[in-house]
C-alpha cells in the first residue's frame, strides 16, 4: 500500500515489474491481514468469543513500541518483544476481571470488550493526548525497475508466515496445545482429567493478546500510531476472522490472502477506497454463501 | 400484572408524555429545547434497534446504516423537492427498501447471530467509505451536491406540510420531534400487541418451534427489520432536520456503538427502557463534553461494562422487578396465616 505504482506499458520487462511490485502489495496485504487477525482468531477460534477490543490491543502494542522505541530501547526489542508481553498481561487482566464472568455469553462478552475497547481509548488519549505518535521504519527500501519497495514489508511477510507456523506447531504438536484443544472440545471432560479450564482460558486469552500487540508493534512504524487507530482494524479483522470460519490457522490464512488480494487488487484498478469497498462487498458474498465461513466448509478437520 | 393494570398503565404513561410535549417549550430555555430535541430525534433512533434487538431477536451492529440513509434522503429529497413532506415519506421508505435487501439476504440466507452482525457492520463501513469519497463535483442528485466528508450543509428543515414557506421554529420542531418519538413509540405497542408482534416474539424465543407452529421465521424476521429499517430512516429525518445538516459521520462506527449502549443501560426487551437509556447516556455525554477532566469514552466504557457485568438487564427491567416484587411482598405480610402455611407448603 506504501507503494503508488503508475500503470504503464513501455515494453515487457516494464510489466514485468509491475507484476512483481503488484504480487508484493497483494502479499504485504494479505500479511499484515494475517497479523492483524492471529490473536483475534485465537481468541475466536478456541475460546468462542468475539474481542471487539481487539483493535484497542493492537493500538496498546503500537503504543508500547511507540513509547518504549522513543525511550531509546531498541526497536526491534520494543516491537518483538515489549508489545507482545506488554498486551499479555493486559490481556490476562482483562480476562481475570472481565471476560471470566462472560464465558457462554456471547452478546454479552461483545457488548463488554466493545464498552472496554471505549474505555482503553479514553484512558490512552487521558494519559498520551490525541496525537500522532510513530516511529521511523527499520530496514532501507530497494527498487525493482522503476519502482521502490521496502524491506520492511518482505519483513511482515515473513513475520506472519513465521507465526502461523509457530501457532500450528503449537497447537499441533505440544502438550500445552493438545491441552487447551482439548479443553475447548470439552471442558468438563478436561477438568475431569486434571487439568483447570479457567487456566487454560486464561492462558490462551494472553496469549491471544500477546498476539496482537505483536501485530500492533510490528505495524506501528508503518500506520499512525493515535489512541483511535484500533477502530480502523476492528472490523476488518472481525470480518476476517468470520470470513475465515473457526478453522484458526486455515481459516485466518485462506481468508487473509482471499480478502487481501481482493483489497489490493481493487485499490489498484480504481481508488484505496473502493478496494476497501469490494472487500466487504466480497465479505457479504463470502458469508451468504459460505455462512460457516471458509473452514466451515473447505478445511473441516483443520487447525 | 393483570392486563386492566397494565393497559391504564400505558395510557397513563402516553398522557404523560403529550403533557411533557406540550408543556417543555414553557418550562427550559431555547437551548435546552434544542438539545432535548436532539435527544428524542436520537430516541427513535433508540427505539428503532430496541425493537429489532429486544423483540425480534436481531443484533445489527448497523442500525446506523439506516439511520444515515435516512438522514441523506432526507437531505437530498428536501433540497431537490423544497418542500420537507414528501421528503420524509422518502426517508421513511428508501431505508426500508435498503432494510429489505438486506434482511431478505440475509434471513432467507439463513445467516443468523453473529454474522448477521457481521454483514450489518460491514454495509455501514461501506456506506461510510461510499459517501465520504463523493467529494467531487460529478456526485449530485439532481440539484443536491452530496459533498463527500464534508457533509451537505443547509439543508432545508421542516416545514408545514403541503407548505414550503412556512418553515418550523424550534419550537414547533420540537413538537414534530417529540411528536414523532410518541407516535412512534405507540405504533410499536400496537404492532407488539397485535397477532403478527406475538408471532415476533414467538419467533425471537424460539425460532425452531415458531416455525413447527407453522410460522416462516424468516418473513417475521424480515418484516421485524423492515420495521426498524423505517424507524431508523425517520430518526434520521429529524436529527438532519435539527442540525440542518448531514455528514458521512452518521454512518460511523461510535454511533452504532452507543445505541447498543443505549439499550443495555436502559434495558433490552423493552420499548421504554432504549428511549430512557438514549436520553440518559446523551445527558451525561453532553455534561461530560462541557468539562475536561475526563474522556467521554472512558466514562461510557466504563457504564458499559458495569452494565454487562452488574446489571446485565439495564434500568428498567431491574426497577419493574423490584416493583413487582415489593408489590407481591405487600399483600402477603398482611396475613401471617398465610405466610406459615406458604413456609409449610415450601417444605
Amino acid at each position: 500500500m506504501a507503494d503508488t505504482a503508475i500503470p504503464c506499458a513501455e515494453g515487457p520487462i516494464r510489466s514485468m515489474e509491475l507484476a512483481i511490485i503488484i504480487a508484493l502489495d497483494v502479499l504485504n496485504g494479505a500479511a499484515s491481514l494475517v497479523l492483524l487477525c492471529l490473536g483475534l482468531a485465537v481468541i475466536f477460534g478456541m475460546m468462542r468469543i468475539i474481542n471487539l477490543a481487539h483493535g484497542e490491543f493492537v493500538m496498546l502494542g503500537a503504543y508500547a513500541t511507540v513509547i518504549s522505541a522513543n525511550a531509546g530501547v531498541n526497536i526491534w526489542i520494543a516491537m518483538l518483544v515489549v508489545a507482545p508481553v506488554f498486551v499479555g498481561i493486559v490481556g490476562i487482566i482483562v480476562e481475570r476481571c472481565l471476560i471470566r464472568f462472560l464465558y457462554g455469553r456471547l452478546v454479552d462478552t461483545m457488548l463488554a470488550t466493545w464498552g472496554l475497547s471505549l474505555f482503553i481509548i479514553g484512558l490512552v488519549t487521558t494519559v498520551y493526548g490525541n496525537t500522532i505518535k510513530g516511529v521511523p521504519t527499520p530496514l532501507g527500501g530497494f527498487s525493482i525497475g522503476a519502482y521502490r519497495s521496502s524491506y520492511y514489508t518482505l519483513f511482515l511477510v515473513a513475520m506472519a508466515l513465521l507465526l502461523l507456523a509457530l501457532i500450528y506447531a503449537v497447537l499441533r504438536y505440544t502438550r500445552f496445545g493438545l491441552i487447551s484443544r482439548a479443553t475447548m472440545q470439552n471442558p468438563g471432560m478436561a477438568a475431569a482429567l486434571g487439568i483447570s479450564p479457567s487456566r487454560v482460558y486464561m492462558a490462551t486469552f494472553g496469549i491471544g493478546a500477546a498476539i496482537t500487540g505483536l501485530a500492533g508493534g510490528l505495524l506501528a512504524p508503518v500506520s499512525g500510531v493515535v489512541p483511535t487507530m484500533g477502530a480502523a482494524y476492528v472490523a476488518k479483522a472481525f470480518i476476517t476472522v468470520v470470513g475465515g470460519g473457526s478453522a484458526i490457522i486455515a481459516g485466518t490464512a485462506s481468508a487473509s490472502m482471499l480478502f487481501g488480494f481482493i483489497n489490493q487488487i481493487g485499490a489498484y484498478f480504481t481508488t484505496p477506497v473502493f478496494g476497501e469497498v469490494t472487500l466487504f462487498l466480497s465479505a457479504i458474498i463470502l458469508i451468504r454463501l459460505l455462512p460457516q465461513g471458509i473452514s466451515g466448509r473447505f478445511f473441516k478437520r483443520n487447525l | 400484572m393483570p392486563a386492566v393494570v397494565r393497559g391504564a398503565l400505558n395510557l397513563a404513561a402516553l398522557a404523560l408524555a403529550v403533557i411533557v410535549l406540550v408543556a417543555l417549550p414553557d418550562l427550559v430555555e431555547v437551548f435546552d429545547l434544542m438539545q432535548i430535541t436532539l435527544f428524542a430525534a436520537m430516541g427513535v433512533l433508540a427505539l428503532s434497534l430496541g425493537f429489532i434487538w429486544g423483540f425480534g431477536g436481531i443484533l445489527s451492529f448497523g442500525q446506523t446504516a439506516f439511520f444515515g440513509i435516512g438522514g441523506y434522503t432526507y437531505a437530498v429529497a428536501a433540497i431537490n423537492l423544497g418542500d420537507s413532506t414528501g421528503a420524509i415519506a422518502l426517508a421513511i421508505c428508501v431505508p426500508a427498501i435498503v432494510a429489505g435487501m438486506i434482511g431478505y439476504f440475509a434471513f432467507y440466507g439463513r445467516i443468523s447471530d453473529v454474522y448477521l452482525g457481521v454483514i450489518t457492520l460491514t454495509v455501514t463501513l461501506i456506506l461510510f467509505d461510499a459517501v465520504n469519497s463523493t467529494a467531487g463535483d460529478e456526485y449530485r442528485i439532481g440539484k443536491a451536491a452530496l459533498g463527500g466528508f464534508n457533509g451537505m450543509p443547509s439543508v432545508p428543515t421542516f416545514n408545514l406540510p403541503g407548505d414550503p414557506s412556512t418553515v418550523l421554529d424550534p419550537t414547533q420542531g420540537w413538537y414534530a420531534t417529540g411528536g414523532a418519538l410518541i407516535v412512534v413509540y405507540g405504533l410499536l405497542r400496537l404492532i407488539l400487541g397485535s397477532r403478527f408482534g406475538r408471532i415476533a416474539v414467538a419467533v425471537r424465543e424460539n425460532e425452531v418451534r415458531a416455525s413447527l407452529l407453522g410460522y416462516d421465521p424468516r418473513i417475521i424476521r424480515l418484516a421485524v427489520f423492515v420495521i426498524g429499517g423505517a424507524i431508523a430512516g425517520l430518526g434520521g429525518a429529524l436529527y438532519t432536520n435539527w442540525g440542518a445538516f448531514v455528514s458521512p459521520t452518521i454512518f460511523s462506527l461510535s454511533l452504532s456503538a452507543e445505541i447498543i449502549i443505549w439499550i443495555t443501560v436502559g434495558g433490552l426487551g423493552t420499548l421504554i427502557g432504549p428511549v430512557i437509556g438514549c436520553f440518559l447516556i446523551q445527558y451525561l455525554t453532553s455534561q461530560i463534553g462541557s468539562q475536561q477532566t475526563f474522556n467521554s469514552n472512558l466514562i461510557l466504557g466504563a457504564i458499559l461494562i458495569a452494565f454487562v457485568l452488574l446489571l446485565p438487564k439495564g434500568l428498567i427491567p431491574t426497577l419493574r422487578d423490584l416493583v413487582m416484587k415489593a408489590a407481591r411482598a405487600l399483600p402477603r405480610r398482611g396475613t401471617a396465616i398465610e405466610a406459615s402455611e406458604k413456609l409449610v407448603g415450601a417444605k
